[in-house]
């Protein structure tokens, strides 16, 4: 195969496609003539621990080995354009321009010069999965695609020194062109130095990163480069892919959580017209037509006979059974050992518990994904945010092997996390395999979000002793949360709906009861609150002064699928700690921001609280505000901080919020928020997602909460799972942004979600002195609070 | 199944369809437009409008027999990439989206109501928007686009 345009031009986008043109050669015949390999990365091996905590929080954490040949990365075309290629996807969070910004400037050509191709299981190099805010860290500091540009950079200037007989600290590189000091008739071009032939080098570690005051294009608001074809309706989404001979799928899914199938009439659609197939695999049912339309109405036709399924635990008292359920997996974060005998001694305990309910993503495009499934190989056009992982558990779905399966990223809306867009690839791959055509299926609204991988529920206790001054001595965490599922990794189809229905079972769940003591400080789920020293094993990794701490976690399996959600376990627990330090801060009459402070060591997560509560003019006084009224509106201000993951990004929210006492409305009127992520590849665009971030955290806040009868997801649609409109009043929001530029660069694009539920909650505890602690804050349980303030 | 006729973006296509299909899947399918999206299918997040006849209209819940003979209008009707439509170079102008999915639904809807309101105020263009979705968040920048646009209309 030595064309890819005869093979999978297709899979390119246009862009991709005219620049592999240009530059004189395929993809393939490169990586086959430089002896690069795109290496499938064994990704199971790194979902090690068993149970289902790991394959949530590990496949979270998973980065492929991504590729050291630094010709899987960069490609020089005969005209001097550069090709890049990565395995870190743009998800809507901008991560394409600002890779895009990255190569720019790493090999010293403008902007509009260079073409990056991403996540393309037979393009570009394995980087397991984009989530968890991992891109920055993964591909921005010393190493994969930002140490690939360094290399290449380095490389082109060595070579022009032997063309040109100038020694390397001689040359200036700009805009593509290396030339002598003080002799510009000295030049080589990249196109002259290597245009359309290969490095043949290994990625070297030791190559020289700009330094960000060197930077030109990246840490510039370069606007985003989809905006244009975005606003004039021609960018291409994986909704838009559209495949000669395509033919469209929809899906029957069962009427209750475990029901399965007893029997399918095929008969009831056969007079329909459009109707290709009926397919059935175990419990999975779905149907093939010619039209979308044809596939919908044979799909709401199909007669389909369901066993019921399990009954559910009761919605109302569902953060009571998540709290008793057993047997259950325990994790201990941290554990000093004198907890318990710091708490007896204390001169003042105080103690909360939290709830957290399921939240959904939401995605406001439902899942869509094509797949061409013949006898002995696949394509699939997928929004899944991991392109080699899919390839793998497709492989297992469709009884291939796993180099037979291609899948290409193409982007949805966005996802926030492990939403539809695996189920759907499933889903089109298998309706593809029965029918031997290439299919099309999109989720029904209700089929998306009645079997969504949601984001968990929790029950979250918290407890501090306190010495006779008021200090928090000791700090002990205890939570109760239920998984089922989470992402498919390599090697567990079952993790989504799709596949359980197909027969494959979730990870199994690993019961686990006394927790082991921690191996390492790991605070990746901010299960530890920023006020402890998280020390393990004589190491402390926390970012606090509180040496006496105990952070134990209760998994058990939930009735519903779970995965990742923008901020997946951090939110939760970060809602609990950031509530909790500020109760403990009223009841000692002490200023929210200074209590913060008085507990904390790290200077950038200080310094995030600092920038935010002097942009916010922060009213130092103690919380609840002096002289509230018993009726009426009221007003009030919350502090919350965050450092992500214990190592990924720090933000600090100051929420301003009023309360209408008498309805239990919440209006939130201004959000301030601080971040300092490292070095700033772009100010725009980490603006722009600190700002939805936090807008998404009210309506987290506010709204959102995942409903149930006794046997089924009753949370189906837009009026009884209720978001945040275009038209809701919107607070006002300022962002101030840290620059680090010797820093390393770290995840933003979860941070501002995770601090703002706790901040609008805090708020409103200021302006009535009524504490909430059930998300969402509705106006019925601020009622409720309100009522028992006394 | 019966044929159609539709007008699209000024062009007139004759389509062999059922009368019933919504107006979207044709657009989508039939017509290969990228800008009308299926969101929901149920008019609760405004993915997939269109103008008909200047007015927004969800196309996921208008049988495509309705509109045969009139104006339809989908967002690429109104701008191209090299010569974007005063309020697709506000959103561009203002950076306002995120993933864009919901773009095609907020700009037809705000378009539509400031043609006809053009002297709208902030309160009454919330108003306007109050059945359209944007799940990323970027409600303020969006919010800004409008208010840029409309300003930008006034005076011109």
């Amino acid at each position: 195969m030595t064309n890819h345009h005869t093979d999978t031009g297709r899979s390119l986008t246009p862009d991709a496609s005219a620049a592999l043109d240009r530059a004189g050669l395929t993809r393939r015949a490169f990586l086959k003539g430089s002896g690069a390999l795109v290496v499938s990365f064994g990704a199971a091996s790194i979902l090690s621990d068993a149970g289902i905590a790991p394959a949530v929080l590990g496949a979270q954490r998973l980065d492929g080995a991504g590729s050291n040949q630094l010709d899987s990365w960069i490609a020089i075309g005969a005209d001097g354009r550069v090709t890049a290629y990565t395995g870190k996807c743009e998800l809507g969070h901008g991560l394409y321009t600002a890779q895009t910004q990255l190569i720019a400037e790493e090999l010293s050509v403008p902007f509009d010069r260079v073409t990056l191709v991403q996540c393309d299981t037979e393009l570009t190099p394995d980087q397991g999965t984009t989530s968890g805010a991992q891109s920055h860290p993964t591909n921005f500091n010393r190493a994969n695609l930002a140490q690939a540009g360094a290399t290449a950079r380095e490389a082109l200037v060595r070579l022009a020194s032997a063309r040109l007989a100038v020694p390397v600290e001689q040359l200036l590189v700009k805009d593509g062109v290396v030339s002598a000091r003080g002799d510009a008739a000295k030049r080589a071009s990249y196109a002259e130095l290597v245009g359309g032939r290969t490095f043949n080098l290994t990625v070297n570690p030791e190559a020289r990163r700009k330094h960000p005051s060197e930077w030109t294009v990246l840490g510039t608001s370069t606007p985003r480069v989809e905006f244009p074809s975005m606003v004039t309706g021609q960018f291409e989404y994986v909704h838009n892919v559209r495949v000669p001979g395509m033919l469209h799928g929809r899906v029957v899914r069962p009427p209750s959580v475990r029901a399965t199938l007893i029997s399918v009439d095929e008969g009831s659609v056969q007079a329909l017209a459009g109707v290709v197939k009926v397919v059935v695999r175990k419990n999975f049912v779905g149907v093939v037509a010619e039209k979308p339309w044809q596939a919908i109405q044979a799909a709401e036709k199909l007669k389909v006979t369901w066993s019921s399924g399990d009954r559910l635990p009761d919605h109302r008292s569902f953060h009571d059974w998540l709290r008793n359920e057993k047997p259950t997996r325990d994790t201990l974060v941290v554990n000093s050992k004198d907890v318990d005998q710091n708490f007896s001694r204390a001169a003042r305990v105080v103690k909360a518990t939290y709830l957290y309910p399921y939240q959904m993503h939401g995605s406001i495009g439902s899942a869509c994904a094509v797949a061409d499934v013949q006898r002995d190989r696949a394509t699939i056009w997928s929004a899944s945010q991991a392109v080699y992982p899919l390839k793998s558990s497709a492989a297992m779905l469709l009884d291939l092997p796993g180099d037979r399966v291609h899948v290409i990223f193409r982007m949805a809306s966005g996802c926030y996390g492990v939403n539809g867009a695996d189920t759907v690839s499933y889903d089109a791959a298998l309706l593809s395999q029965a029918v031997g055509r290439p299919v099309r299926v999109q989720l029904a609204r209700k089929d998306e979000m009645a079997w969504e991988n949601y984001g968990q529920a929790y029950v979250i206790d918290e407890r501090a002793a306190l010495d006779a001054d008021g200090t928090i001595v000791a700090w002990d965490h205890e939570s109760w949360s239920a998984t089922r599922g989470g992402r498919p990794g390599a090697a567990s189809p079952g993790n989504i709906v799709t596949g359980m229905l197909a027969g494959f079972e979730p990870a199994p769940f690993a019961p686990r009861s006394p927790a082991p003591d921690p191996a390492g400080f790991a605070n990746n789920s901010n299960a530890a609150p920023s006020y402890m020293t998280g020390t393990v094993s004589g190491r402390s990794g926390g970012t606090g002064t509180i040496r006496s701490e105990r952070v134990l976690t209760h998994d058990v399996p939930s009735p519903f699928f779970t995965g990742p959600l923008r901020s997946p376990a951090r939110l939760q627990n970060t809602f609990a700690h950031e509530s909790f330090i500020d109760e403990v801060a009223a009841l000692l009459k002490a200023d929210p921001v200074d209590y913060r402070l008085r507990h904390l060591r790290d200077p950038r997560l200080m310094g995030v609280i600092r920038a935010a509560a002097k942009a916010a003019n922060w009213d130092t006084r103690p919380s609840p505000r002096p002289g509230i009224p018993r009726t009426g509106v009221t007003s009030g201000r919350g502090m919350s901080c965050v450092l992500y993951e214990g190592d990924n990004g720090y933000c600090a929210m100051v929420a301003e919020v009023s309360v209408d006492q008498d309805s239990g409305r919440v209006g939130v009127t201004r959000l301030v928020m601080a971040e300092d992520c490292g070095p700033i590849s772009n100010p725009d665009g980490l603006r722009n997602q600190l700002e939805g971030g936090a807008l998404q955290g009210v309506s987290r806040a506010l709204l959102e909460e995942v409903i149930w009868d006794d046997e089924k997801i009753t949370s189906v649609d837009w009026r009884t799972y209720p978001p945040l409109y275009l038209g809701a009043d919107v607070p006002q929001m300022v962002t101030v942004l840290l620059n680090q530029p010797d820093a390393n660069a770290a995840g933003a694009g979860e941070t501002s979600v995770t601090v703002a539920v706790a901040a609008i909650a805090n708020a409103i505890f200021d302006a009535t002195g009524a504490r909430v602690r059930q998300v969402p804050m509705t106006p019925e349980r601020v009622k409720r609070a309100l009522g028992a303030r006394g | 199944m019966s044929v159609l006729t539709l007008k699209v973006n000024g062009r007139t296509h004759t389509l062999d369809v059922d009368p019933a299909t919504p107006l979207l899947y044709v657009l989508s399918d039939d017509l290969q437009l990228n800008g009308p999206k299926f969101g929901c299918g149920l008019g609760q997040c405004g993915s997939c409008t269109v103008l008909v006849n200047g007015a927004a209209v969800r196309s996921c819940q208008t049988p495509v027999s309705t509109v045969t003979g009139q104006d339809v209008s989908t967002i690429e009707g109104l701008g191209a990439l090299d010569k974007p439509h005063p309020i697709q170079q506000a959103f561009i102008d203002e950076q306002a989206l995120q993933c864009g999915f919901c773009a095609n639904g907020v700009i037809l809807t705000a378009k539509a109501f400031l043609d006809r309101n053009p002297r709208a105020r902030r309160t009454e263009i919330r108003e306007a928007m109050s059945g359209v979705l944007c799940r990323c968040a970027a409600h303020a920048r969006m919010m800004r686009a409008i208010e840029r646009y409309a300003e930008g209309a006034r005076r011109s």
